[in-house]
């Protein structure tokens, strides 16, 4: 590396980074990808589930070759306490079908294919490099600055995570707040795959995702999550950062407590815990957007905040790749303007909005104000699991109809009915 | 726990530094029971801190209440936590 000077510089080899490489690269434009990581994903955790439909827009029937791990076929929501859980289930066998709904899939066997595709069609990959800063000339972003290296662009990709460092240097946007993240604790525990199967009650390679909420936050907002991979399962916990400064709990041992559930440790007995990880998680939505573009800069995927968390569903990886699509649209445009100017590069934003990613984040933006209500995470998970509960119970005692049961379990958790039609009516409204 | 993550140490560089000196102000310490990985330890009252187990998450940078307390980077290039599963 040295003198020549690419088309576009792209910081992270993460799924919206490597999407965009791969798509400039496949126009024959000149990309650098770098990484910092010692091989691409080698740095990258999630929960563990892709939702297909971004990239199979961009790499058709991708299941062929990428190493995924499960299709899941069967969706959970949990509410769970201490003692008690109680679970909606659904299984739809279309989604084992093609084109699969979603895979779980793992990071650092993943990234690593999404990155060699970029490479494949031409990009170079440079991995072991961190970006230390960006290069200005004249106001605008030239290139980026690794250690003694200096490399030229026309347009550099902030496609560096959440935390964006790259992004806050080029003053797109603000230190984060902590109420604006959460934090990810994830263990990945080693099963044989037919035990896998049979203890979640799926036939052949079928993968299950489930979602919790309750005492595996201890009430903090947040929630557990499962999903089951080939041979191994992914399990942990996401809390709010500002939750997590506020209260005196442990992410490491939550995900203690949380695997020695009664619930949960059937499920993982006998299995051995291979990796321990933790990741944050942007969760505030529109509200922590930074500005997209500048003269020579672009931002991307979690740099730019793009993580929808509804509870029942968790999405960063497809708006990741799509904003990294959009991002590539846009820099071909440019290129073919010759104008790489915050006025060339602001289409950015309209694309964003054609492809799905600003439509869905606007369509959810009043979700983060929702899930912040602390009820969700003690008082519901509480009154759910003990009226289901009290429901399959017969112990000898005057019967209740189910309307005296709802009743007397809203009065002994202390929920009014006029809280509860609101909480419902907003969560409608707003998920 | 962490015993079971592969670490390529950089043992030239920590790449996140504390100021020891402005965590002693520091009240709640928050940084000793948010970290994913519990790096951060009172030892007779004092803050100490490894850095060699860091996930990198990012969690205590964001938490901390002591602006300019936590001098935080990534690693250099290559170093490191080693993700094999993710
Ligand atoms: C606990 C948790 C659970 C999640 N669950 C799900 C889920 O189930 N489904 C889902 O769709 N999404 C989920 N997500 C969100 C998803 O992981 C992200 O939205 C997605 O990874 C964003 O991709 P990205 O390419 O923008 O960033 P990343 O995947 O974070 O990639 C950024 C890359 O940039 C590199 N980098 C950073 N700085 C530099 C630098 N200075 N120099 C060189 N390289 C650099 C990093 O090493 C990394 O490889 C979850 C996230 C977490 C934390
Ligand atoms: S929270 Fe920040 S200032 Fe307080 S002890 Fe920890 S690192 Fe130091
Ligand atoms: S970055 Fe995360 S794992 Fe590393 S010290 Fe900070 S909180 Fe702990």
């Amino acid at each position: 590396m040295g003198e020549d000077k690419f088309t576009a510089i792209i910081i992270g080899a993460g799924p919206a980074g490597s999407t965009a490489a791969y798509l400039l690269a496949r126009e024959g434009l000149d990309v650098l990808l770098i990484e910092k990581g010692a091989s691409p994903g080698s740095k990258n955790m999630f929960g563990g589930r892709m939702y297909s439909h971004a990239l199979q827009q961009i790499m058709p029937d991708f299941w062929e070759e990428a190493p995924v791990e499960r299709p899941v076929v069967r969706e959970v929501i949990t509410f769970i306490t201490e003692d008690r859980s109680l679970s909606i289930t659904c299984q739809d066998e279309s989604w084992s079908r093609p084109p699969y709904h979603s895979f779980t899939l793992l990071r650092a066997e993943f990234d690593a294919w999404l990155a060699a595709k970029a490479e494949e069609a031409g990009a170079v990959l440079a991995y072991g490099i961190r970006v230390d800063g960006l290069l200005m000339e004249k106001g605008r972003v030239a290139g980026v600055r690794a250690g003694t290296d200096e490399m030229l662009a026309d347009v550099v990709i902030a496609a560096d995570g959440v935390n964006s460092i790259i992004a806050q240097q080029a003053g797109l946007r603000k230190e984060l707040e902590p109420c604006q993240v959460a934090t990810g604790a994830k263990e990945v525990i080693a099963l044989p795959p037919e035990t896998i199967s049979q203890r979640f009650q799926v036939s052949g390679n079928g993968g299950v995702a489930q979602l919790f909420v309750g005492s595996c936050t201890k009430g903090m907002p947040g929630g557990g999550f499962l999903y089951t991979n080939k041979n191994t399962i992914s399990l942990g916990v996401v809390v709010n950062a500002a939750a997590l400064q506020q209260n005196q709990y442990r992410p490491v041992d939550l995900v203690e407590d949380f695997k020695a559930h009664p619930h949960i440790a059937p499920l993982i007995e006998g299995g051995e815990v291979v990796e321990y990880s933790a990741h944050l998680v942007p969760e505030a939505g529109l509200h922590m957007m930074p500005q997209l573009y500048g003269d020579g800069i672009l931002v991307v995927g979690d740099a730019a905040g793009f993580v929808l968390n509804l509870g029942y569903q968790v999405r960063g990886m497809d708006l990741a790749i799509a904003s990294g699509a959009a991002a590539a649209r846009t820099i071909k445009e440019a290129k073919s303007k010759g104008d790489f100017s915050r006025q060339s590069l602001s289409c950015y934003q309209e694309y964003l909005k054609e492809s799905f990613v600003l439509r869905d984040m606007e369509a959810y933006k009043n979700a983060p104000a929702f899930l912040e209500n602390k009820r969700l995470f003690s008082a519901y998970p509480q009154l759910a699991t003990s009226l289901a509960s009290k429901m399959f119970t017969v112990d000898g005692n005057q019967p209740v109809h189910l309307l005296g049961k709802i009743i007397d379990q809203l009065k002994t958790n202390q929920v009014g009915w006029f809280q509860l039609a609101c909480d419902a009516w907003k969560g409608g409204r707003v998920l | 726990m962490l015993g079971i993550n592969k670490f390529a140490v950089d043992d030239e560089e920590a790449h996140i530094v504390l100021k020891k000196e402005l965590c002693a102000l520091c009240q709640a310490k928050p940084c000793t029971r948010a970290c994913p990985a519990a790096l951060y330890t009172l030892k007779e009252g004092d803050i100490s801190f490894d850095y060699a187990g860091c996930l990198e998450c990012g969690t205590c940078r964001v938490i901390c209440p002591q602006k300019g307390a936590i001098n935080w980077q990534y690693p250099r290039g290559g170093f490191g936590i080693i993700f094999r599963y993710g």
